[in-house]
């Protein structure tokens, strides 16, 4: 077979390999921030501090670990997607420039952008689902509705990944990342309703949480896992979390061309 | 490789073709409208200092760069509509090297074949018969990052061929290489060349235009100032000898042997004669008291075409 044009979604699932060539190398450096990290917070914060906190309506009725692993699943799919979303990208473009590599090849910017997400999606479900797996293990997890949590954390994480890496593309230094971190992603898992219920903040907070994909993401993963979610709600959440993945791609889209077709 | 892609071959020899082609980056003009045809198994060159618009013709020429105005065909095909299409069939090595340096090697030549479309035993194929042919196959399973930089350019000549390519586009290929590194990669594109492969060349150094272009064009601020064969160019811009006479810097305007010449040039260090006979014009200066530090005659060089036609030098 000779060298020929391949169908968009091909191009996409090429590029998954691609990463998926690099990860087979490189996985143990990835271990701890994806893995061992929130399984340390899990421990920290859902046996350690929650072994303080009493069961009531506040948490459902559920032990505080209980409560906490669905949010917790979101929060690290979140979290796991940052570095992805922006330093990795980043450097397709400007150091490892594999992004214009690629693009000297039949596949286009667009579908540079197709692989990356795909890939990036990929990286967060697997790594939830082993989340939610250790959980499990420890006894964090009660419910087999929580493997729902997955799909939903992933999504989550995806709407806040999609538009940051179409950010990411029109960055010339990657200084702005860190900001990234330490005014969007902090807070986002800090006041969205992971470790405490939303109305304990002021009234005011309560839009801004509601802005950001983490608490739609919680809001779907604590419902599904405690069986407390209605239908209505969780149409709501899913599209506009799937709102917020289609600006990042149309958006993306652009800003991939605009980079690597000048 | 579908009927239509044959056909396009078949129909004309033409592989790319360009009138008025310009490429504007805001209101900086870097390609000025330029025409340029290359046949099928040419070896053609586009010579010219850095900034003179190479790099973005070449890019537009490997579709990865949306062209301004004027018109291009490339594979008989138009990059604006068949990118995609034309890509699949040419290879392209960059000035910058693109290489996936936290893969091997091997890796490097499999991942880029796929985007081709090949399957997972073509490319574990190619991979090794490239090797073979970049000389690197006693580091195929190491990792990239660490190579010497002659290996990296090897390596990215050997991906841009993964797809056996009608059309091979190198810009500036041995830049930054030390002269045994430059001559191996010659080598190889020598080689390339006797296969049939047809290449097009960007570079800055006359002695790589030289050795490598059948045929080529002298650009200079987005413009074509010449064209032809290196020794088309020489005998029509210089003469057949050239003397060059070197003074301590500022010593000589040379006033006392511009009559022994057809041209002289005064360059800030030397000053050269251009002349059928350069050890005749060596002794009349001579004769005539003139003591230069020290002087060579030579055959006149691509370097001597553009100085004649830019009034500057091809590398400060």
């Amino acid at each position: 077979m000779d060298a020929h044009v391949l169908g968009p979604w091909r191009a996409a699932l090429i590029a998954v390999e691609h990463q998926w060539t690099w990860y087979r190398r490189n996985w143990r450096a990835t271990v701890i921030s994806n893995f061992l990290q929130p399984v340390l917070f899990l421990l920290a914060m859902g046996v350690g501090f929650g072994s303080q906190v009493r069961e009531g309506a506040a948490t459902g009725g559920h032990p505080y670990l209980v409560y906490l692993a669905p949010a917790l699943l979101v929060i690290t799919a979140v979290q796991n997607a940052v570095f992805e979303s922006t330093w990795a990208v980043f450097s397709s473009f400007k150091w490892q420039r594999t992004y214009l590599a690629m693009v000297s090849t039949p596949v286009t910017p667009a579908q540079v952008l197709h692989g990356q997400l795909l890939w990036i999606a990929l990286r967060l479900a697997s790594g939830t689902a082993v989340f939610l797996a250790i959980a499990a293990a420890l006894g964090a997890i009660t419910s087999p509705s929580a493997v729902l949590a997955v799909p939903f954390a992933t999504l989550a994480g995806m709407a806040f990944s999609a538009p940051v890496v179409a950010f990411a593309a029109t960055r010339e230094k990657p200084d702005s990342f860190n900001a990234v971190f330490r005014f969007l992603v902090m807070p986002m898992t800090l006041f969205t309703g992971g470790f405490f219920p939303l109305s304990q903040l002021p009234g005011w907070v309560h839009p801004l949480a509601w802005l950001t994909p983490v608490w739609h993401g919680i809001e779907l993963a604590r419902g599904a896992t405690f069986g407390t979610l209605r239908l209505l709600p969780a149409l709501g959440h899913v599209a506009y979390l799937s709102a917020l993945v289609a600006l990042g791609v149309v958006l993306g889209r652009r800003y991939f061309r605009r980079r690597l077709a000048v | 490789m579908s009927d239509l892609a044959a056909n396009v071959t078949n129909v004309t020899s033409t592989l790319v073709h360009a009138r008025g082609l310009t490429k504007r980056f805001g209101s900086f003009e870097a390609v000025r409208g330029i025409d340029v045809e290359v046949s099928k198994g040419e070896a053609f060159g586009f010579l010219g200092p850095n900034g003179a618009g190479k790099s973005s013709t070449m890019r537009m020429v490997s579709c990865v760069s949306p062209r301004t105005g004027g018109e291009l065909r490339v594979l008989g095909l138009d990059p604006d509509t068949d990118g995609p299409r034309i890509r699949s069939r040419i290879g392209v090595v960059p000035q910058q090297d693109n290489l996936d340096t936290e893969l091997t090697v091997r890796q490097n030549l499999q991942v880029y074949g796929r985007y081709f479309g090949l399957s997972r035993s073509a490319v574990r194929e190619k991979a090794v018969e490239l090797m073979e042919f970049a000389q690197l196959s006693d580091r195929a399973d190491a990792e990239v990052e660490p190579l010497s930089g002659g290996m990296k350019r090897r390596l990215t000549i050997a991906r841009s061929l993964v797809n056996d390519p009608d059309l091979l586009l190198l810009d500036e290929p041995t830049t930054g290489l030390d002269p045994q590194a430059r001559h191996l990669l010659w080598d190889r594109l020598f080689r390339l060349k006797q296969s049939g492969v047809t290449l097009i060349i960007t570079t800055h150094y006359m002695d790589e235009a030289e050795q490598l272009c059948d045929r080529l064009v002298v650009m200079d601020g987005g413009r074509i100032a010449a064209e032809g064969s290196p020794s088309e160019l020489i005998r029509r811009y210089s003469t057949r000898e050239v003397l060059e006479l070197r003074f301590p810097p500022g010593e000589q305007s040379g006033d006392q042997v511009r009559d022994l010449a057809e041209r002289v040039e005064v360059l800030p260090d030397r000053v050269l004669l251009y002349t059928p006979d350069g050890e005749a014009a060596l002794a009349a200066a001579h004769a005539r008291g003139v003591r230069p530090v020290s002087s060579l005659v030579r055959r006149s060089t691509l370097e001597d075409v553009f100085l004649r036609l830019t009034g500057r030098t091809l590398v400060d």
